[in-house]
């Protein structure tokens, strides 16, 4: 700053009280920001460099290289764990997508005075995110006492371990995930679409598309790109399931593998076998990708504007 | 479906109806039978729906009146009594020397620290983001972006490590100091008072002589109320309903927040193993039972806060 004003550049004189100004103001915004970037360095920062800094060393602090990503790619547990989440994923993000848009739509082109009840209805699971809505749906799941037996017996299910047999589970959590996130998303989509002008549906419906159609042709590709958003958000947050595979192997008996997903064989290595720098290279792996789609997001879709 | 409801009426006065009377009630019925086979479809959809959403919060709230036995045999709606849901009650609350109780209190603790922390950052640094210009400033809305696009899990083992080194695991503190890094929180304090505070107002205060330390709690921080109330919600929602990072911070059993004491009283008693199961003091009714108290304070708060929720979620995904 001192630099700046000491330069005796034409029209500096005149510009000079309002540099200083702004100067006080940008001290100012450093003090504002100064805890909060505290944090982020802490919390933020400091965690992911150390898992990377782990992830490169092996005990001791010796230098690995790759050494312990290539142990990961080659661990019999971490392959299996990928393709469970890939799996998952492709259901989560295909049920979450044709689902939300679903109710979302048919609440929008439905009858106004019932759109705060429904949204309220469908976004009342929310509370029960987390450990709560996966003992639910154990509670749910479970043939001898479920609301759902009916439905159960036609699948010839009658114990609790043969509905959670590993080929059912990335459906069971795409259906709990739906459950506990799916209200958000249709509170998100409702306010989307409440921001299309009345005149370009009114104009659809004078063309003579009905409803169906003002809502697929019209109604659909103006709210793209918070569908972009939901599943840039929901893929990030699904690669990093934990709590539903870990209760669920709990509940089971050990039916369940307790390295099911990549987050829980990190947390594994890093517990049972106390193998930090191989746990940190798997959640270097993960941090990576999420970091990856988080950027994508930022700067290449037009939703966040920095100006 | 209100474009088809009023969309019929409004064929009433077509040109074509108008010029050939006859025809008009034809035309008429086959468009009524299809709104109403529209309606009853629409009605049929955001029921099933809502059953599926709903039904399970209901089960939850009936299970404790009655015994395990009963959850068996009874049908899974009924209602058992009032008293065998205060038995129940007793039964989980006795439970290890009331640590159901231990935990809520954990729990409260750690999602109402963690959250004053969250606010005593965010408000200033979204109005430091929003209405001070400073070196970084650009980067640092970048990196806030991305990091509240990023899932707090995935930061769980690299803290987990990085507490490890520090020799904070087991305090209070590793999970408080995490929660109170919120960066949702700074993005809504941003786009709040980037929105809705004029700028005019703060120059005019500037004039006066104010400093900017007083420009933001004399004038920012009273104009400030609705998004403290808003980032308030979303992060005590967030840390209340945290499982992952506590359950690797916390070794000892009476540390645990409430989400965590769940899975130890399913770990602990095998519930879900008729077989172990049968001479546990927790069995499904107590299980479910906990699951009311977990989830009981973020269940009021969603009653009282539900504008907020709608303001939040949206502003979530768009600024503007």
């Amino acid at each position: 700053m001192t630099v700046t004003t000491s330069l005796p550049a034409p029209g500096r004189a005149l510009r000079r009280p309002g540099s200083g100004l702004a100067g006080g103001r940008r001290r100012a915004g450093y003090l504002f920001v100064s805890l909060y970037v505290v944090l982020l360095v802490l919390f933020g920062v400091a965690p992911t460099a150390y898992a990377l800094y782990l992830s490169l060393t092996r005990p001791g602090s010796k230098w690995a290289g790759l050494h312990n990503f290539l142990a990961t790619a080659h661990d019999y547990r971490f392959v299996p764990a990928l393709e469970h989440i890939a799996v998952y994923l492709l259901v989560w993000l295909v049920v979450l997508v044709v689902l939300v848009l679903l109710l979302a739509l048919l609440l929008h082109g439905g009858i106004k005075k019932l759109v705060p009840v429904f949204r309220f209805l469908f976004y009342i699971p929310g509370a029960l995110a987390g450990s709560a809505s996966v003992l639910v749906w154990l509670f749910m799941l479970d043939p001898p006492i479920s609301p759902w037996h009916p439905v159960e017996s036609l699948f010839h299910l009658s114990s609790l371990p043969q509905v959670v047999e590993p080929g059912h589970l990335p459906f069971i959590f795409a259906m709990i995930a739906f459950w506990t996130g799916a209200g958000g998303w249709i509170v998100v989509m409702n306010g989307a679409l409440n921001n299309i002008s009345d005149e370009v549906l009114e104009s659809a419906r004078i063309d003579g598309a009905n409803a169906v159609q003002v809502a697929l042709r019209v109604k659909l590709p103006l709210i793209r790109k918070w569908v972009v958003y939901m599943v840039i958000l929901a893929f990030a947050a699904g690669t990093q399931l934990f709590v539903e595979p870990t209760l669920v192997s709990t509940a089971s008996f050990g039916e369940v593998s307790q390295f099911w997903s990549p987050n829980q064989l990190a947390y594994y290595t890093a517990f049972t076998e106390a193998n930090f720098n191989y746990a940190a290279a798997i959640s270097v792996d993960l941090l990576i990708v999420c970091a990856l789609v988080a950027g994508l997001l930022v700067f290449r879709s037009k939703l966040f504007e920095i100006e | 479906m209100v474009q088809a409801t009023t969309g019929h009426p409004s064929t009433a006065p077509r040109p074509v109806a108008a010029a050939d009377p006859p025809v008009r009630p034809r035309a008429g019925r086959p468009s009524l039978r299809r709104s109403t086979v529209l309606r009853l479809a629409w009605w049929v959809v955001m029921l099933a729906f809502t059953a599926f959403f709903i039904v399970p919060v209901l089960w939850v709230l009936l299970a404790p009146t009655k015994s395990d036995h009963q959850l068996v045999y009874q049908s899974p709606m009924a209602f058992g009594s009032l008293g065998t849901f205060v038995r129940t009650w007793d039964a989980i609350y006795g439970f290890q020397g009331h640590e159901l109780l231990t935990w809520l209190g954990n729990s409260a603790v750690y999602s109402v620290g963690g959250l004053v922390l969250a606010l005593a950052c965010a408000i200033p640094a979204g109005y430091g983001l929003a209405l001070t210009q400073f070196i970084g400033r650009r980067v640092l809305l970048s990196v806030t972006l991305i990091v509240m696009i990023m899932p707090p899990s995935a930061l769980v083992l690299p803290l987990f490590l990085e507490m490890n080194l520090f020799h904070l695991l087991g305090t209070a503190w590793s999970v408080v100091l995490p929660f109170g890094f919120f960066p949702f929180g700074v993005y809504l304090c941003y786009i709040f008072f980037s929105s809705s505070i004029p700028k005019e107002l703060l120059a005019a205060a500037r004039v006066d002589g104010a400093t900017e330390w007083d420009v933001f709690r004399r004038v920012a921080l009273p104009l400030a109320r609705p998004i403290v109330a808003l980032v308030g919600f979303f992060a005590f929602v967030a840390n209340w309903t945290n499982f992952f990072l506590p359950y690797v911070m916390f070794y000892n059993d009476r540390q645990y927040p409430l989400p965590v004491g769940l899975e130890y009283l399913v770990s602990s008693t095998s519930a879900f193993n008729p077989v172990a199961g049968a001479q546990s003091p927790v069995l499904r009714p107590e299980l479910a039972m906990a699951t009311l108290v977990a989830i009981a304070p973020v269940f009021l708060v969603f009653l009282f806060a539900q504008r907020a929720l709608v303001t939040g979620m949206l502003a979530g995904a768009t600024k503007g």
